[in-house]
């Protein structure tokens, strides 16, 4: 064997670490979309739900459980969609749709949300609504960063981003509506679709 | 030169075996589907290889059953993940010495 054998060697086993152990089907259409259900909730919450003539607004049970629902309806739509968009892109890049490396990336990203669901959800029990935007915003770019090891996408700029913009949102709570539409709309769309661009576009 | 060569592994020395060890080394086990599907080999290619590391020792394998179905799983065991790794290093030190 000589040496140019080797390199090959090389470059065989680094090729198999990155695909045994990172999910590369992720698709950046399964943000844009994320991004869009986020905007077409805040639409909802902006024309049927807020009081427009209220300046200081006053989050009563009836809004707070409207935007509960809101929300759910958006996770629920962006989970169906995020499956169905990386299930497409799996048969592009031959790549088993639940394997390993997406098991492990569907954990560890759900661990770190998960944690803070429950956090919210006590918080809402316990009638304190100001912080609940700012800490899903936190905990889902916390979710991503720590899932980030586990997909060849980019996704840790995508977690440091909404973490920053939960912070923020932590600092002003009462713009928590537009923290919402730029965190969970805005970037998702414009991100997603660098992604799309970038990567998916140039596989297929 | 000589000593460089003293530390490349034999049993690493077909590409079948040593793209499993790469495997089985960043996961903490993958089974046969998973393995063929990774490497793109046959099913005979893949299990006498697999069979020459498990006679070393480097890797474990077990045999069970999934919904009746049966499920081999493969995993390294510390010897093959050590031999691995010096291995690797002595890939490494030939290639500085291009």
């Amino acid at each position: 064997m000589d040496s140019k054998d080797y390199l090959k060697d090389i470059s065989a086993i680094k090729d198999l670490m990155n695909k045994s152990s990172k999910f590369i089907s992720l698709s950046g259409l399964s943000a844009v979309f994320a991004g869009i259900y986020s905007l077409i909730g805040a639409a909802y919450y902006y024309f049927n739900v807020q009081q427009p003539s209220n300046n200081n607004l006053i989050l009563t049970k009836d809004i707070v459980s409207s935007i509960t629902l809101i929300i759910l309806l958006v996770g629920f739509a962006t989970t169906i969609t995020t499956f169905y968009f990386t299930s497409i892109r799996s048969k592009t890049t031959n790549e088993k749709t639940w394997n390993s490396a997406s098991k492990n990336l569907a954990i560890s990203f759900s661990t770190s949300l998960y944690i803070g669901i429950l956090y919210i959800a006590i918080l809402y029990f316990k009638e304190e609504y100001t912080y609940i935007i700012a800490l899903l915003l936190l905990f889902y770019g916390l979710g991503l960063i720590n899932a980030s090891k586990y997909t060849t996408n980019i996704v840790k700029p995508l977690g440091v981003i909404e973490v920053i913009i939960g912070l923020l949102c932590i600092i002003y709570p009462q713009q928590s509506f537009w923290f919402w539409v730029v965190g969970f709309g805005i970037v998702h769309v414009i991100y997603g679709g660098i992604i799309y661009y970038k990567y998916d576009k140039k596989e297929n | 030169m000589k000593n460089i060569i003293l530390n490349i592994n034999k049993a690493f020395d077909n590409r079948v075996r040593l793209g499993i060890m790469s495997i089985l080394v960043v996961t903490e086990s993958a089974d046969f589907k998973r393995l063929k599907e990774l490497l793109g080999v046959t099913d005979g290619n893949l299990a006498s290889h697999a069979k020459a590391l498990e006679k070393v020792n480097y890797i474990k394998i077990e045999k069970q059953f999934i919904n009746r179905k049966p499920n081999t799983k493969y995993y390294a065991s510390e010897l093959g993940k050590q031999e691995f790794k010096k291995h690797i290093n002595a890939l490494e030190k030939i290639i500085k010495n291009i």
